[in-house]
């Protein structure tokens, strides 16, 4: 089998926060702890968790906004954060990312054909015929008439803005798109529409995904296979559908007892879970859901159960299995 | 729904430009305009336009007065009276100084001074306060600590009392009444600018176009500067009027422009007694001068702000 696309192993990223005026003590975020996982060419990666429990930081890590605090990120077989001057360069046009909010992210004085043709113009010597000419290609491949290149971004709305966003991702022939819950800011009736662009592109571009969202309809349509994270932590790697179909980790397992049911009639499992997410500064021992846990044992919160592999491509990281 | 003649695109957009254009010239704020398009104009057409020289004295003297409408008519030495009081003249229509000299001529000359100070003067502080404001807010760490004191130090210091002290280092004249505008005034630039880049480093195009490796610079270029600008002009058109009223306060002091130069500041200075004996002219006119200016600039400012917005430009 190649090396995938893109291997992080056991990255960690810990924040400082400064502490007070007199305490010398200064607190660690443990923001990303440990986590570990590929994407393969062509292939979407799911990331679903909630608020706060590290998506976004692990984006940046992928992003090189952040650099790993430990662990690797390798991208073609080369670690990421040993790359510099050309060849750091050439990482940053082949990484793209797309962003949650669409009326932040594009330019409000650049007009659209600049602000895709941006990456292009930084990243390859072409002449600006050749920009135009690429980025009336990628208007036409996201869906509108190459004249909008001349508009201003606050003349669309936000699902025509994500569009633009999507195409200036594209712009420079990117292997690996972070889409960093790209629906979410968006309404439902659009949502399905972005998400069938993004497969379609997909399949005739061979672009890797990794796709961060809350929503797990979403997630389980685009990715092949999906990652739950908690906390810092991985919990539940596995194919989309087989976690649909079999949620191992009781914490998968109430996300989607959390999420709308596909049918009003539909008999489901009630999960609710109690308290809140506990803090990154100091997370709880053993097992970070076990104070949520309704299946939490003892043995839970004295030892850290490890991600392992219960049937091909299942991975759980729970003392129930 | 109306049907659109096959055709008819070409005059449907022909018809909207023509709309969008008398949009444009119905929501021009025609006061502060003209004001500003007169003074701008008679500046710099001022040798053209003036009816006399701007430091000679006006012949015929007080003798040729006298002499044509007798001692009783002419009851001031020298201080003609505007045209239409008793003994005013024609030629020269707002009267005339303690020297004799037209205050029409120097009125309009005088506008030169203050809108070359002025423009001058807020440009080179915005420039200076521009560029200040965007290296604290961009760089952050201790580049943001040393401008912002600095600018948090000069800010307290008062404008007017720290302009007379410049002067009576760097002596009267012009530039260094523009020289002085601009070190008086840049620190409201950078503090204002450096707040709108903190607030827009944190955006996602921002943080996009560090993602994709573009430059440091090519940001500050593409995506800073132009964002600011409108921060910018504003503050500019602001701070014009407030730059007119230092040079007039200055030259008032007889620390700013130098006589015999026709400085609206100084002209209200030489007649200060005058008021008292009853000249008002020479003390009304250019009063009224540096208002129109100040209250122009202003009001040419508040229209900016919303203008110059794009997301609210087109409604």
């Amino acid at each position: 089998m190649d090396k995938p696309l893109l291997e992080v192993r056991d990255v960690q990223k810990y924040f400082p926060i400064a502490g007070s005026l007199f305490g010398a003590r200064r607190a660690l975020v443990k923001a990303v702890d440990g986590i570990s996982f590929t994407i393969d060419a062509g292939e979407t990666l799911g990331l679903v968790g909630e608020s706060g429990c590290g998506k976004t930081t692990t984006s940046k890590l992928v992003l090189a906004a952040e650099t790993p605090t430990a662990g690797s990120i390798e991208f073609e077989g080369r670690n990421v954060a040993q790359l510099k001057g050309p060849d750091l360069k050439d990482y940053r046009r082949k990484v793209q990312v797309v962003f949650q909010d669409p009326y932040s992210s594009l330019s409000p004085r650049m007009r659209v054909g600049d602000i895709i043709g941006e990456p292009i113009k930084a990243h390859e010597g072409v002449s600006s015929a050749d920009v135009r000419a690429r980025v009336a290609e990628l208007l036409e491949l996201v869906g509108f008439r190459p004249d909008v290149a001349r508009l201003f971004p606050h003349e669309f709305s936000g699902g025509q803005r994500q569009r633009l966003a999507i195409a200036r991702a594209l712009s420079t022939k990117a292997r690996l798109v972070v889409l960093d819950e790209p629906v979410s800011a968006l309404d439902v009736s659009i949502r399905a529409h972005i998400i069938s662009l993004l497969e379609s592109i997909q399949a005739r571009l061979g672009v890797s995904y990794l796709f961060i969202a809350h929503d797990l309809a979403a997630v389980a349509h685009l990715s092949r296979r999906t990652a739950v994270m908690y906390l810092g932590k991985l919990v539940e790697v596995a194919e989309s559908l087989e976690l649909c179909a079999r949620p191992l980790h009781p914490y998968t397992k109430a996300l989607y007892a959390a999420s709308l049911p596909s049918h009003p009639d539909e008999a489901r499992e009630e999960i609710v879970l109690s308290g809140e997410v506990p803090s990154a500064i100091d997370p709880p021992r053993g097992c970070h859901f076990h104070p949520r846990c309704p299946f939490a044992m003892p043995r839970c919160s004295e030892q850290e159960p490890a991600l392992v592999e219960l049937s091909a491509g299942h991975r759980v990281a729970c003392h129930l299995y | 729904m109306a049907t659109i003649p096959i055709g008819a695109e070409g005059r449907i957009a022909a018809v909207r430009a023509a709309r969008r254009g008398y949009r444009v010239l119905r929501e021009l704020p025609m006061v502060p305009l003209v004001v500003l398009t007169v003074l701008a104009a008679v500046a710099v057409l001022a040798p053209v336009l003036a009816p006399h020289g701007e430091l000679d004295p006006v012949k015929p003297t007080r003798e040729q007065c006298v002499a044509k409408f007798g001692a009783a008519d002419c009851p001031y030495v020298d201080n003609a009276p505007p045209f239409w009081s008793a003994g005013g003249r024609l030629d020269t229509p707002l009267g005339t100084d303690f020297l004799g000299r037209d205050v029409l001529s120097r009125l309009m000359y005088g506008a030169r001074i203050s809108l070359i100070v002025a423009l001058t003067g807020t440009l080179f502080a915005g420039a200076i306060g521009t560029v200040l404001g965007v290296l604290a807010g961009y760089m952050g760490r201790w580049w943001d600590q040393i401008i912002m004191r600095i600018t948090d130090a000069w800010l307290t210091l008062p404008s007017l009392v720290f302009a007379i002290l410049l002067s009576s280092v760097r002596g009267p004249g012009l530039w260094n009444v523009v020289l002085i505008v601009a070190l008086v005034f840049w620190s409201r630039y950078s503090r204002a600018v450096r707040g709108e880049v903190l607030a827009l480093r944190e955006r996602d195009f921002v943080k996009l176009a560090e993602i994709n490796g573009i430059g440091k610079l090519t940001i500050v270029r593409r995506h800073l500067i132009p964002n600011v600008m409108n921060t910018v002009m504003v503050l500019f058109s602001l701070q014009v009027g407030v730059a007119v009223i230092i040079e007039a306060s200055l030259s008032f002091l007889g620390v700013g422009v130098p006589p015999p130069e026709p400085s609206w500041g100084l002209m209200m200075a030489q007649e200060r007694e005058s008021l008292l004996e009853g000249r008002w002219w020479l003390e009304v006119f250019p009063g009224v001068c540096i208002t129109m200016l100040v209250l122009s600039a202003n009001m040419l400012g508040d229209w900016l702000r919303v203008r110059l917005d794009p997301q609210l430009r087109n409604r």
